[in-house]
């Protein structure tokens, strides 16, 4: 028998806070796909993921429409695109465009698997695709690339994250009359997962089944307004229960839309990736809930801890709810993406230090965040090896998405539109670490590599 | 396959009427319907049988809300509360 409570309660989160599916990602691998011929390659390529994903936003909105629940995004994630590079050779940027124009064939919003993963090194094909990426992000609108340049197993390899820092400021560079929206669409990884269905940092990994779906669920909205209902001196062990709770709803329901898309694409369910992940709508904001845990503003001393909290607590909820949780599974902190985040950062109370120790925490890392256009290739390049520190001796993952503001000033802000967002330029250190960076190397896997 | 219509706003006549006629328009069968009246305001939860449904759920969604424009009217799949409430 339904409850009157339960039904008034799913209805308020859905219609008023925003809880939604926020994609569901097909993952399809391109591994038969690969040929000697660059365009045959691509013909192959092209071909596979039409014939798998042309029912996928259909099926999509029919789901939206059944159980009138929205699914924001519908997009793809492939094999690692420097692989089938390996085997063919030939400019990588051929690949990007063909993956942009299936995406558009298909109606998708995203495709992601530009990708290297070299956390120990190049082999064929890695270079080549690296250094092409800023090219095929400024060529091309829905592929998006992402950069595995360490691990815990692995270590950095500190040469890719050299290489990475020019990548970034390229990438910006190429796309200076857009926003510089090229190093939006650029995620630079440490312990990158096989399955995560959000972008820009989705790709298809090897170990993965043909073809599979995952799906990624958010909701800030629903937990901010559940602990809006808590008394104002409820002790933080409660607050970590009901975030668990909300967290285990919101986990079922894309439990429900991702088996429901399985069967009807006859595709294998994968995972679901339950992430707070914000938009900059209002009211769909993770820095809001920090605030209505008792912090005046996201940023200020206790956000670290409360994030902790707030992270763990989704976890746990949507491990009960689900035994194929995987992806990213946390918080996310999207600076740009994020109202209360645009806001402090804007009133200068969270800075790129806070940021920094705020990932060591949550499941992400350095996230859509507009830095200074001047920065030079190596300042981005000590920012994804402090990263990558982090994720590689925390067993976790983090990522650097940093946007340098090609051509603006202090004071100016970068406007991505949509679930990119806006957001100001945040100051950075301009002392060097050009010595560090160019000795290249690898930083040697730490003592937690040696599990076995 | 069952449904949960919810509508609620200010009290008239009709509103059952013009509601469960939607519904029977779509060859949707009401199963149970509590309705209370809260400080003049009407608050109903209908249960209904859509598995003999002629059209789509967003038909049947765009015609209850057309039926009484002046109410909030939402739609739901059974199978959301089961899977969001139910361990």
């Amino acid at each position: 028998m339904l409850n009157f409570n339960d039904i008034m309660e799913t209805i308020t989160m859905i219609q008023e806070e925003n809880l939604d599916i926020r994609t569901i990602t097909m993952g399809i691998s391109l591994l038969d796909c690969a040929d000697s011929d660059i365009d045959r390659s691509c013909e192959k390529v092209y071909n596979k993921i039409y014939e798998k994903a042309k029912d996928l936003v259909k099926t999509g909105e029919y789901i939206e429409k059944k159980y009138q629940i929205p699914i924001v995004n519908k997009r793809i994630s492939v094999t690692p695109i420097s692989m089938l590079v390996a085997v063919s050779g030939g400019d990588p940027v051929k690949y990007a465009k063909t993956l942009d124009r299936v995406a558009k064939d298909v109606g998708v919003n995203f495709i992601g698997g530009f990708s290297a993963l070299v956390q120990k090194g190049f082999s064929a094909g890695d270079r080549e695709l690296i250094e092409a990426i800023p090219r095929a992000l400024a060529e091309t609108d829905f592929v998006c690339s992402s950069v595995n340049i360490g691990s815990t197993k692995a270590g950095i390899n500190m040469d890719a994250v050299k290489l990475m820092g020019g990548v970034v400021r390229q990438a910006a560079e190429l796309t200076a009359d857009r926003q510089c929206i090229g190093a939006a669409k650029l995620v630079v990884f440490c312990n990158a997962p096989d399955d995560n269905p959000f972008m820009a940092g989705a790709f298809h990994g090897v170990g993965e089944p043909d073809v599979v779906l995952n799906v990624g669920v958010s909701g800030p909205g629903v937990v901010r307004a559940a602990l809006a209902k808590m008394p104002e001196d409820a002790p933080l062990n409660e607050v970590a229960e009901i975030i668990k709770k909300t967290a285990f709803k919101i986990t079922r329901m894309g439990q429900l839309v991702g088996t429901e898309a399985s069967r009807m694409l006859g595709v294998p369910f994968g995972i679901i990736d339950l992430s707070l992940a914000p938009t900059p709508a209002v009211g769909d904001s993770v820095a809001h809930i920090l605030e209505e845990i008792g912090l005046e503003q996201c940023g200020t001393h206790g956000t670290t801890a409360a994030l902790a909290m707030l992270n763990d607590a989704v976890k746990k909820g949507g491990i009960m709810a689900s035994s194929s949780v995987g992806g990213l599974s946390g918080a996310f902190i999207p600076v740009t993406e994020d109202a209360g985040m645009i806001a402090a950062a804007r009133s200068g109370v969270l800075g790129i230090e806070k940021l920094e120790a705020m990932t060591a925490v949550c499941s992400v890392g350095l996230d859509m965040i507009v830095i200074p256009g001047e920065t030079p290739a190596e300042t981005i390049s000590a920012i994804i090896a402090d990263e990558a520190a982090i994720g590689m001796v925390n067993s976790k993952t983090t990522a650097v998405r940093v946007i340098p503001a090609i051509g603006c000033k202090e004071g100016d802000e970068l406007d991505f539109g949509g679930l990119l967002g806006s957001g100001p330029i945040m100051k950075l250190h301009s002392q060097s670490s050009c010595k560090m960076i160019n000795r290249g190397g690898r930083i040697p896997a730490p003592m937690q590599s040696l599990k076995n | 396959m069952k449904a949960v219509i919810t509508v609620i706003g200010k009290d008239m006549v009709g509103i059952l009427a013009k509601v469960s006629g939607a519904c029977a328009e779509m060859n949707v069968n009401v199963i149970e319907v509590t309705q209370s009246i809260l400080d003049g305001y009407f608050c109903m939860v209908m249960i209904v049988d859509i598995s003999k449904m002629n059209a789509e759920m967003d038909v049947l969604n765009g015609k209850l809300k057309d039926a009484v424009p002046e109410m909030v009217v939402h739609l739901m799949h059974e199978d959301i509360f089961n899977a969001m409430h139910r361990i």
